[in-house]
């Protein structure tokens, strides 16, 4: 166990009734970030947020300052696209985080503008999140009247308008270039990266950065505590703290926040203090380390820490920070397929192979559950998900814009190369060797863990 | 009815003036159309194409791409089960099964009265609190079929009417920007390198301007 005594960063007011209000948030430390900042050359902050090492939270995991740099210099306006769109299967921690403390999620928003000169701020909340708009509706409101916000912030030169706008439920926008077609009032369909990186050409054509509800609200701390106090926690690459959501046949499911980096998957999932271990003292079968995208893990992954690298070596990514416990009881095929059945829904319909790969995947999965499969419908499935991805490889290759056709792969080379059986029950036959030896370079390796 | 009254009117053209290109306020416009009338309306195309500057197809373009957007009439409680994993492995399924049950409709179509439409919903964002749904958007936790029993009478006879607004409201609580304190929307046009965006600090150490 490598549970630390690490101080929460970003939940610190989830157990307040009034944690989101600016009352509550003033007499709590709220809004000293943002005067810190404003008390440093816009360089300096950019500086201080570059050694905090913050890795993005949303799922692509890039460093936060070091996307700030891309913007090319010298063009004018530059604007910022906060994406909260929460939507991939497991994940929960944004919503939390607009729901309770909506004023550190703003006050990030201006600590960034400030520092990278953003001349207006969109912050982009997924549509069924009614409560979420609500208070930050509100948040804003109160902080427009306060002075943190709009003209002349605090009596600086600093002016900046943050617009609360919500999207109408799809998935797909969570992706950044499709979160700005969105936002231009398009159908949410992503854009081809190269030319359009969001830095260099993203909303209306102008540099962009996109970051994610949770990277923005670390800001605060950061500029308050300072970035190399962020820096300090953690290890390798992932600093700091990070938010897990634990769902799935766990005791006690909930969203923790723990030190990044060093915290094992065991502890999550097993610890008193966290998800308390498999619920009717059943033992585990598999886990999601990252959300519905993610490539499984098992057993022998349990000790590896929640750290960016070390995840990315065993064949998987801690993407959104959603861990889904799945119990010895667990029907894989209907669990494969209820995760193949969202990506096919959320296709956005723009590269063929994501769009009817996904929709024959899902099909095909249906037909097993209902006892129509055939033996052929295994190698079926890995030969369609080859064409999405081809070589069913990890990291996935790709044959469309964005990674959401190759996230319906994952479930697929995770769920039927490890429970092979499970699916030849189904369909009263064996997979067909040869498809399976094209399959077998994916998925998780077994790594060696040193004990600690 | 399906243009906007003169005071939804009024608050459609504030939205779109906080926008550098008004056709970024299409979607927000759509939701506020079915905060009027629970639907997407044929005159509301029409007019969201004419205070954006598209046309009633565009509109319709970008209004069908999105789930929330119903073109259709809507019961006045839209009950989405989540079946997405978290909640699959929890029993959203048993869940949905008695949904269908209790209210008499498959998952996708309206009670006879009006009152209720059931979806079969993909994630909410509450994978923790397991199997979970939503009605109108606003949250249920942890949800058994008793429970559901109980929310599904509650809903009808009015009970919960002070927390879950008729369909087509999301947030009841708006964003207003004061004229006095806007910074303005940033034209993507002609925009030149921010004021403050200099080697100089905004503020001094005592926290004035300096």
């Amino acid at each position: 166990m490598t549970i630390t005594d690490a101080k929460p960063i970003v939940s610190t007011r989830w157990a307040l009734d009034d944690g989101h209000t600016l009352d509550r948030y003033l007499t709590t430390g709220g809004y000293e970030g943002l005067r810190a900042a404003l008390r440093r050359p816009p360089g300096q902050v950019v500086e201080e947020v570059k050694a905090a090492s913050l890795l993005g939270r949303g799922g692509a995991g890039f460093p936060a300052g070091v996307k700030w740099g891309f913007c090319p210099p010298g063009v004018f306006p530059r604007y910022l696209v906060v994406n909260g769109d929460e939507s991939e299967p497991g994940t929960y921690k944004d919503r939390i985080l607009m729901e309770r403390d909506p004023h550190q999620l703003i006050e990030g928003v201006l600590i960034a503008c400030y520092a990278v000169g953003l001349a207006q701020a969109f912050l982009y909340v997924r549509g069924e999140m009614a409560l979420a708009q609500e208070r930050i509706a509100t948040a804003l409101n109160e902080a427009y009247a306060a002075g943190y916000i709009g003209r002349n912030i605090l009596g600086s030169d600093f002016s900046v308008d943050v617009v609360l706008h919500w999207g109408a439920g799809a998935y797909i926008v969570g992706e950044e270039t499709a979160l700005i077609e969105s936002l231009e009032g398009s159908r949410g369909m992503p854009r081809l990266k190269p030319p359009y990186f969001p830095a260099a050409i993203g909303l209306y054509g102008q540099p962009t950065i996109v970051n994610n509800v949770e990277t923005l609200s670390n800001l605060p701390w950061i500029l308050s505590n300072g970035g190399a106090a962020f820096g300090a926690l953690g290890a390798e690459t992932s600093r700091g703290t990070r938010l897990f959501a634990v769902s799935g046949h766990v005791k006690k499911p909930g969203v923790f926040e723990v030190e990044f980096g060093v915290t094992t998957f065991r502890d999550l999932i097993e610890s008193q203090l966290y998800g308390g271990g498999i619920r009717g003292g059943k033992d585990l079968k598999a886990f999601i380390p990252g959300g519905a995208s993610a490539p499984w893990f098992y057993e022998e992954h349990l000790d590896l820490p929640l750290e960016a690298g070390a995840v990315g070596k065993a064949g998987s990514m801690l993407g959104s920070g959603a861990v889904v416990v799945m119990d010895s009881d667990t029907d894989v095929v209907k669990a494969c397929h209820r995760l193949v059945r969202f990506f096919s829904r959320e296709s956005c319909g723009k590269c063929t192979p994501c769009r009817e790969g996904t929709g024959w995947l899902e099909k095909i999965l249906r037909r097993i559950i209902e006892g129509q499969g055939r033996p052929s419908d295994l190698a079926m499935l890995l030969d369609v998900s080859d064409n999405i991805s081809p070589g069913i490889a990890w990291p996935p290759r790709q044959t469309t814009i964005c990674p959401l056709g190759p996230s319906a792969v994952s479930p697929i080379a995770s769920a039927l190369l490890r429970f092979r059986e499970e699916f030849e029950a189904y369909v009263g036959g064996a997979l067909e060797s040869s498809v399976e030896v094209r399959g077998a370079a994916y998925g998780p390796k077994r790594v060696e863990v040193a004990a600690t | 009815m399906a243009r906007f009254t003169s005071g939804n009117d009024v608050i459609a053209r504030e939205i779109i003036d906080r926008y550098p290109v008004a056709k970024s306020a299409v979607i927000p416009l759509c939701h506020l159309a079915q905060e009027q009338d629970g639907h997407l309306a044929d005159d509301a195309l029409v007019q969201i194409g004419e205070l954006v500057g598209i046309t009633p197809a565009e509109v319709l373009g970008t209004a069908s791409f999105y789930e929330m957007l119903k073109r259709e009439p809507c019961g006045r409680y839209l009950v989405n089960v989540c079946t997405s994993i978290s909640c699959h492995l929890m029993g959203g399924d048993e869940l949905l099964h008695h949904a269908e049950q209790r209210l008499g409709v498959r998952a996708g179509a309206t009670t006879a009265d009006g009152l209720f439409t059931l979806e079969e919903y993909e994630c909410q964002a509450a994978c923790t609190e397991a199997p979970a749904l939503q009605v109108n958007y606003r949250y249920f936790h942890n949800v058994t079929p008793a429970d559901f029993d109980t929310l599904v009478d509650d809903l009808a006879a009015g009970r919960l009417a002070d927390t879950i607004p008729p369909h087509g409201t999301l947030a009841r609580i708006r964003q207003r920007i004061p004229s006095d304190r806007a910074a303005g929307a940033a034209s993507p046009i002609g925009g030149a390198q921010p004021g403050w965006l200099t080697d100089s600090p905004a503020l001094t150490d005592d926290g004035s301007n300096p």
